[in-house]
């Protein structure tokens, strides 16, 4: 039995906290209460996951990265070209994806993990961009700038048909956010996960102690992209198309944005940011495109200079200033 | 054939100079900033794009000669950034690196928004008078008069640039600064300022590079985040911190980018990646970078 103070705290953080069921039964309340916003709504689940794998790689492994957009491309071309060229299984797509974009991490690792700060940050920019113009002058294979035509989707199992109102996708994208949420969960809170925030806070320390340091950079990285190109997946298959803009530096960026709407490292910041800020765009953004990035922009000047942790920073601080002091 | 593989060569090597100039007037800024304040700043494109943005309107709308207006657009932009440095980023300065990459992306955003506004979504041309506009004779052969003026201009900064870093004692306090920040202070140098002139001289720098390279890259809103991997290559290629490193990184990266638009169109910017990847490969801080 866990004991009071530091003891107790360490050996209750891993266990399930009954708030965190509340955005699993938004998520199935939404499905009933909107029933014409499904198509959106499987785009923000499948989001989510993205945002999440931007938070494994930066709020736990402190790797700031402007190229996670890479993976969610390769992910979602390989999704698209397997189901435009015969294969239309949608589980086997979405494997495939994870692990095209899981080995394009690896890759690319070995080479931007040895290296820090500015030059780390344009190295993943890099990264992108090779594939950006590797997919743009392909056009024979990918359909360069005009995207990727002719994606036939098979219902999953053979028998969930993808429907116009995407009852399916939605549910497709639920279930699968949800068990890369709970690996993810078990792994930001195995020992693995917790060396990770060693390496965060303190990476000479970590060196000290003997931890492979390089290696468990190497690891987490692979597997964000893993889960990146889960997300690019399910998008390309559940809205039948691929293009250009899936690896463009907008999509890295705003996922960084949506991130710290929500809050870094926190594991649900991307629950928060990622439903605020597509709804928001999707009422908005229909008016005023352009301007939508102003006004996205100033509020990430706003978050940096006043508002560090974004929401959920924001609800810490107001409880630790209302709740009981402990 | 060779006459031909020989003006080939002399084409590559001209128009990488006039390209390298550009980026290097541009991104040197962006060097300092990172190497001496430890800040990471993704809008610096911004200023180059302001720059580009100013020397067009200038001669379009008021008249005003192409150098002059080179100057007057220089020193815009460098007076405008001091109250942004003073305001916005001096607080972040060797800060979380998260919150300097999100604030900067935060401006480059607003920039997009704020030059279509101003100046609306199309490309703005460059103008050039009439003694640019042509051809200038060597002898042996001719070069376009635009881009012989801007290499030339931009030799001519670079010079003066170096002689200021290296014989001045601003420079001398520069160097010093950022080889041992606190040491710097102990001996009595007013850091704060140093970082806010610095910062003003690396932005007019950028604008007067840009304005330069109006022909070059494209004045349009989307100016500061197309063209951003192009100046963070410059700046890591060549070695944070550095001044000269990063001449050396432009010229590499201006000439590769030529030749492989000239040689193989098709395959467009996918060489430099690959040219970057493998440099930072082989030496992870950069030609010049220091242990």
């Amino acid at each position: 039995m866990p004991g009071p103070g530091a003891v107790g705290v360490f050996a209750r953080r891993h266990r399930y906290h009954p708030l965190e069921a509340v955005p699993w039964l938004v998520a199935v309340a939404g499905y009933f209460a909107f029933p014409s916003y499904l198509p959106l709504g499987a785009q923000i689940l499948a989001t989510i996951l993205f945002a999440l794998s931007a938070d494994l790689v930066l709020g736990y492994a402190g790797i700031v990265t402007l190229g996670q957009a890479a993976f969610f491309g390769a992910g979602a071309y390989t999704a698209g070209l397997l189901a435009a060229h015969g294969w239309g299984e949608p589980i086997s797509g979405l494997l495939s994806g994870a692990a095209a974009a899981a080995l394009i991490g690896l890759l690319s690792g070995l080479v931007i993990l040895r290296t820090t700060g500015l030059t780390l940050l344009m190295l993943t920019l890099v990264v992108a961009s090779m594939l950006y113009e590797a997919v743009n002058k392909a056009s024979w294979l990918t359909g360069g700038d005009d995207g990727l035509q002719g994606m036939q989707v098979w219902p999953i199992f053979g028998w969930f048909r993808f429907d116009l109102f995407g009852r399916t996708a939605y549910c497709y994208c639920l279930i699968m956010l949800c068990l890369c949420w709970f690996a993810t969960r078990r792994l930001v809170h195995s020992p693995f996960g917790r060396s990770l925030v060693g390496i965060r806070e303190n990476i000479l320390r970590m060196h000290a102690i003997g931890a492979p340091v390089a290696r468990r950079r190497l690891v987490v990285y692979t597997i964000s992209a893993a889960l990146a190109g889960a997300s690019g997946a399910l998008i390309a298959q559940t809205t039948g198309f691929v293009g250009l803009t899936f690896l463009g530096l907008d999509r890295s960026g705003t996922v960084l944005i949506m991130l710290i709407i929500g809050g870094v490292g926190r594991l649900y910041g991307a629950f928060i940011g990622v439903p605020l800020y597509m709804i928001a765009q999707d009422r908005f953004s229909t008016i005023d495109p352009v301007y939508w990035y102003f006004w996205i922009g100033l509020l990430m000047v706003l978050l940096v200079v006043f508002a560090r942790g974004g929401v959920l920073g924001l609800a810490e601080r107001l409880q630790s200033r209302l709740g009981p002091r402990r | 054939m060779t006459a031909d593989f020989l003006s080939a060569a002399v084409n590559i090597a001209f128009n990488g100079l006039a390209f390298a100039m550009v980026l290097y007037l541009i991104s040197v800024g962006l060097s300092v900033t990172m190497g001496l304040m430890g800040f990471v700043n993704l809008a610096h494109g911004v200023f180059a794009m302001a720059g580009g943005y100013l020397v067009t309107s200038l001669m379009k709308e008021q008249g005003v000669p192409f150098p002059l207006a080179l100057i007057a657009a220089a020193l815009v932009v460098a007076a405008v950034s001091i109250p942004i440095e003073r305001l916005l980023y001096r607080r972040f300065y060797g800060g979380d690196e998260l919150d300097q990459v999100l604030l900067t992306i935060g401006l480059a955003f607003m920039s997009v928004a704020g030059a279509t506004y101003i100046w609306g979504p199309l490309q703005q041309p460059l103008q050039l008078p009439a003694w640019l506009s042509g051809p200038v004779d060597l002898g042996f052969r001719s070069f376009p008069a635009y881009r012989s003026f801007l290499i030339l201009s931009g030799a001519g900064l670079v010079t003066a640039l170096w002689l200021a870093v290296e014989r001045t004692r601003f420079g001398a306090r520069v160097r010093a600064s950022v080889d041992n920040l606190r040491m710097a202070q102990s001996v009595g140098i007013d850091t704060s300022r140093l970082f806010m002139a610095t910062f003003a001289l690396g932005s007019g720098l950028a604008g007067f590079g840009g304005a330069l390279g109006a022909d070059l890259l494209a004045v349009n809103p989307g100016y500061a985040l197309q063209n951003l991997i192009y100046f963070l290559i410059v700046v890591a290629v060549g070695g944070l911190g550095s001044i000269r490193g990063p001449f050396f990184a432009a010229l590499l990266l201006g000439v590769a980018d030529t030749a492989s638009k000239y040689l193989v169109p098709e395959f467009g910017a996918f060489f430099i990646y690959a040219l970057t990847l493998a440099v930072l490969l082989w030496r992870p801080r950069g030609l010049f970078g220091r242990a």
